[in-house]
């Protein structure tokens, strides 16, 4: 159907004015086959997968701890998982529409997430008041 | 006309930016996904919900690590592996990582080639991708081996709490049933491409409908969750 709509916009320009043709074109060209990007982008992207995987490896490699560690750990992470987004399911050139249907929602999480860390700091502290081993 | 104005890419009716163009979207006639193919769109919101089983998954294996009283086993050390006489920490899993990434680069470059109907490359780059899927698949069940010998069950093992197995069997397991449904269909999709499926528009035996090439980029989406699941296991549970 698309390649009809180039074909249409490509033969007949006589029918259009010069600017809306254009855009026309330029539009169906983009949509015509879905998303196109150079290979190159997804080789930079690949390479940088790895850097970051070597990164967040290096951090257990040298045994960092504490919050260093852990800030590493998540900021390796989240680079990794926005650029798997972004780039390979091609989410940044989406319509914000369904970006935002989609990563909106698991952001939500997170609440889960601090609910989960209070009730396990409180079953940590019934434990050690009442079941932890006398030493 | 009719039938492709559901399953392809129609021109995109032009909104607004940001908010106002993300509210008109969702209260027009229809449809919200204005230039997204269902297919597309149902993997989307499939994946969602698979993201909130992951968070599940991952949220008791906190709620467990934190709440207990008991050490918990130090990963560094239990997937640690002697290779040539040396010691080196975590190399099993940081193995699997790598080859997940490359499995997903690969997978990328399918997609590209799909939208350029380069027949033979998306196939052989799908295929490429299904074999990475199968070797990882393989090392999890050799690391799986390995635990298990060395005495790890759900419900004990030999360095600390006791949750360490049930966490790591139910996360790596689930996390490894997504990457063997991968294969599968990575396989199923990569064989339609080589026989030209989608150039010919042969109709699926199962739902008589015409496929495209954008079926290469569903399958990935589905591939480059696995992987992106992996990257959330692999800080959470292997490095943290």
């Amino acid at each position: 159907m698309t390649n009809v709509a180039v074909d249409l916009g490509a033969q007949q320009p006589s029918l259009h004015t010069h600017k809306h043709d254009a855009a026309a074109v330029a539009a169906a060209a983009r949509h015509a086959e879905g998303q196109q990007h150079p290979i190159k982008l997804y080789l930079v992207v690949w390479g940088w997968l790895f850097v970051l995987s070597t990164c967040s490896y290096l951090v257990d490699y040298f045994g960092l701890h504490g919050y260093l560690r852990w800030s590493l750990i998540l900021l390796f992470m989240v680079l990794k998982a926005g650029l798997i987004v972004a780039v390979f399911m091609h989410m940044a050139w989406e319509r914000l529409a369904l970006a935002y249907a989609i990563l909106l929602p698991p952001v939500l999480v997170l609440v889960f997430v601090a609910i989960m860390v209070f009730e396990s700091e409180y079953t940590h502290l019934i434990r050690v008041l009442f079941f932890a081993s006398p030493t | 006309m009719a039938e492709t104005a559901l399953t392809d890419h129609g021109e995109p009716a032009a909104r607004a930016a940001g908010w106002r163009g993300i509210a008109a979207d969702w209260s027009s006639d229809q449809r919200a996904f204005k230039n997204v193919s269902w297919g597309k769109a149902m993997m989307w919101i499939f994946l969602l919900s698979d993201t909130f089983i992951f968070s599940c998954f991952l949220l008791s294996y906190m709620t467990a690590r934190m709440s207990t009283t008991v050490p918990w086993p130090n990963p560094s050390e239990v997937f640690a592996l002697n290779i040539g006489g040396t010691h080196i920490p975590l190399i099993l899993i940081a193995i699997m990582t790598f080859i997940l990434i490359s499995s997903s680069g690969t997978m990328a470059m399918a997609v590209n080639f799909g939208y350029r109907r380069d027949r033979v490359k998306t196939a052989t780059l799908m295929l490429v991708t299904a074999a990475f899927g199968a070797t990882f698949v393989g090392m999890q069940a050799f690391e799986w081996t390995k635990l298990i010998m060395e005495g790890v069950r759900p419900w004990e093992n030999p360095w600390g709490a006791a949750q360490f197995g049930s966490s790591f069997f139910m996360i790596t397991g689930f996390h490894g049933t997504h990457v063997t449904i991968g294969v599968i269909f990575l396989i199923a999709i990569a064989r339609k491409v080589w026989r030209g499926d989608f150039d010919v528009e042969r109709r699926g035996f199962f739902t008589s409908r015409k496929g495209h090439y954008e079926i290469v980029e569903i399958t990935g989406l589905y591939w480059h969750f696995v992987d992106l699941v992996w990257v959330f296991i692999f800080a959470f549970f292997y490095l943290w």
